[in-house]
């Protein structure tokens, strides 16, 4: 029936088009102006396939290489001649760092390109209910799973984030809460360990854990090496977060005589709540894929281990690793498929948290 | 309309009689609740420096007997013999190799690294078109996201074929320079194709960083650059380059720090050889991240200890390497 009677009464009357003048932008090149970039472009392609069929080099290399030096040269041609030097050194740097960009881009794109190509091949619903328990090494990928390590990997995981998140948390409440004497001190130290190799934390729980308390390979031990690595991403993630927080609220919050701890617990964190879970997820994606500690600390397995605190387990990186190190063709596939989960499993975590964090901003 | 509560808005004249509460007792001394509070937060807040400092103290302490024996040699010597009765060996551990080998494929990384990073960073802040920034920063992103072992396999079976074929080309018409000279025939696993991959992963922390400094450059004289009638690279290097040099370098350095560290990614695409090797495109290199993974595995106890000496040195190198990056970064972000 609305459809009858027209608008709505509270809805906003739409503008007629006619009515919205076209924004017109100056600044934009008019087609003569963008000529001699067209006509440069042009130039360098074709020089450069001249180069590349009347010269030793050759292939898509010689072509990069050529039309990158043909292209610089051709673009301070261009404008050293309709203007001056000024404006042919402003050409051949934004050609540099345009080309830069390009190839920072171009080892990602490869990446993701050869894991779905690798990596989906071997993909099936089996994997994920089999372990390879009692599978060959070089049986063909429908047999045996990745179940044991996908299992693995979220227990390891998921005592890591049990561990970090009071720590992390706690960490970024006393920079941005208590402000204590030592603040500087200590994040000045949480940067510092956001750069201890992970390497070298998996060795530390090795000394600590086996070593001076007699343990044996455990999930356990692996997610304390990798805590180590998860607190200062919590930390940092989350002190940015409450720093955001406005002083007001915590003013109010004193001003209506709650206590600090009152204001912190009712107030900053109810405030700051989807950024600190954002700060968890950064975290867990940042040590998701960590492998170094784990090969250290967890042992490897096979089979399934449904108990994080006694036996040997996997994870999804050592499930890569060893794979891997087979060094057989079948022993490829499985680890690109095991990357494959891998990378899943990190991106979903990363898209998460850009969505949880987009919210707020 | 009866039944609904009288408010005093409603009713000004006649307040419902309320009940006053107590004074509240008027103190500058915290609380109990806030005492406590502030002891867990602060406690919980030095966690961080005590596993720092506990790290340090159990690799010392594992390797201190390998420190007394080996003295200095530890870092200075080339050999890295396990002790093995049946051969008659006596156990030598130096990583002086590994060391060297560390540095060499961190700068090499940061040799390519840094030029690519740094152009990202200039062309995101100053170049890019508004619509191509937001996609290029999340690509950058999952460059950050993506797991060492990922850079590894694909280094290996991706990069390393092509890479094998720049290091041809590179020793063919470089190799009048020493170390692109070519003893053997052997391109593959080498320092070079390590420190591309290195180069890869140190991308989005120097972009990042770089991104962060730039954006703090005041307007006002970027402004005035153009003013006067600069074009935007002579306002870069007149306004921004100044401006943000120190913390550009202290990212290239964190990148560094990274690029030692880095284990799984190095261990995948370089042949360890136990020897000063200067010729960075033959494949034979070391670093000593990736020796305590290689002998970890079978370590017998005394070598055990050496590794744990190893782990100490590696993270005392990349502890100050941070350190330094930071103290720059922190010192140029702050002056404003």
């Amino acid at each position: 029936m609305s459809a009858v009677t027209g608008n709505k009464p509270n809805e906003p009357i739409a503008p007629k088009k006619s009515s919205v003048p076209k924004p017109i932008k100056p600044w934009s090149p008019t087609a003569k102006q963008l000529l001699p970039d067209f006509l440069g472009a042009t130039v360098a392609v074709i020089v450069s396939l001249l180069v590349v069929a009347f010269s030793p080099m050759a292939g898509i290399l010689g072509f990069i290489l050529t039309f990158i030096v043909v292209s610089i040269i051709t673009a301070a041609t261009i404008s050293g001649i309709r203007q001056d030097r000024k404006a042919a050194a402003n050409s051949v740097s934004t050609m540099i760092i345009y080309f830069l960009s390009a190839f920072v881009l171009l080892p990602v794109v490869s990446i993701i390109f050869e894991i779905i190509r690798k990596g989906a091949p071997g993909l099936s619903f089996g994997i994920f209910l089999d372990d390879m328990s009692v599978t060959a090494t070089d049986a063909p990928l429908s047999e045996g799973g990745l179940l044991h390590a996908l299992v693995g990997s979220l227990y390891v995981v998921a005592l890591a984030t049990i561990v970090s998140i009071p720590i992390g948390i706690l960490t970024a409440l006393y920079l941005t809460e208590v402000k204590g004497k030592a603040a500087g001190t200590v994040r000045f130290f949480v940067q510092a360990m956001s750069g201890v190799p992970s390497i070298v934390a998996g060795l530390f729980i090795y000394a600590v854990w086996m070593i001076s308390l007699g343990g044996t390979y455990t999930t356990a031990a692996g997610s304390l090496a990798l805590a180590i690595l998860m607190i200062p991403t919590v930390a940092r993630t989350a002190e940015e977060v409450l720093k955001l927080i406005p002083t007001d609220l915590r003013e109010a919050g004193l001003a209506l005589g709650a206590t600090q701890w009152k204001t912190v617990a009712l107030v900053v964190i109810p405030a700051a709540r989807s950024g600190l879970i954002t700060a968890v997820i950064l975290g867990t994606a940042r040590v998701a894929g960590e492998t170094a500690p784990l090969l250290l600390t967890i042992g490897g397995n096979d089979a399934m281990n449904w108990n994080p605190f006694s036996g040997n387990n996997s994870a999804l990186p050592s499930y890569v690793w060893k794979n891997f190190g087979l060094g057989t063709e079948t022993g490829a596939d499985r680890a690109w498929t095991g990357i494959f989960v891998l990378m899943v499993v990190v991106m979903a975590f990363f898209t998460l948290a850009r969505v949880l964090g987009r919210k707020k901003g | 309309m009866h039944d609904h509560p009288v408010s005093i808005l409603e009713n000004p004249v006649n307040p419902a009689p309320t009940k006053v509460p107590e004074p509240r007792e008027i103190t500058t001394q915290p609380r109990f609740s806030d005492r406590a509070f502030r002891t867990v937060v602060s406690s919980g807040g030095f966690i961080s420096l005590v596993v720092l400092g506990l790290i340090s103290l159990f690799l010392l302490y594992e390797g201190l007997s390998i420190f007394r024996s080996e003295g200095l040699s530890f870092i200075t010597s080339f050999e890295w013999v396990a002790e093995s009765i049946e051969n008659g060996t006596e156990a030598s551990y130096g990583i002086g190799a590994m060391l060297y080998g560390t540095l060499v494929i961190g700068f090499i990384g940061l040799f390519f690294g840094f030029p690519l990073a740094l152009g990202a960073a200039l062309f995101l802040s100053y170049y890019a078109p508004e619509w191509l920034k937001k996609p290029m920063v999340l690509v950058i992103d999952v460059m950050a996201a993506i797991p060492s072992i990922v850079f590894g396999l694909w280094g290996f079976y991706v990069l390393m074929p092509q890479a094998e074929e720049w290091a041809k080309l590179l020793n063919k018409y470089f190799g009048f320079i020493p170390i692109f000279s070519m003893p053997g025939d052997f391109y593959l696993r080498s320092p070079f194709i390590a420190g591309l991959v290195l180069a890869i992963m140190i991308i989005p922390i120097i972009t990042s960083i770089s991104r962060e400094v730039f954006a703090q450059t005041p307007l006002d004289r970027i402004q005035a650059a153009y003013a006067l009638g600069a074009t935007k690279w002579s306002m870069i290097r007149a306004v921004v380059i100044p401006y943000g040099k120190g913390g550009v370098i202290g990212g290239a350095m964190l990148g560094l720090g990274r690029a030692i560290g880095e284990t799984v990614a190095v261990y995948t695409v370089l042949n360890l050889v136990y020897d000063i090797n200067l010729e960075i495109l033959l494949g034979a290199g070391g670093s000593v991240a990736s020796l305590i993974v290689n002998k970890f595995g079978e370590a017998t106890a005394p070598e055990l200890k050496a590794l744990m000496a190893a782990g100490f040195v590696l993270f005392m190198v990349t502890l100050a390497v941070n350190f330094l990056a930071n103290f720059i970064i922190n010192r140029t972000v702050r002056e404003e």
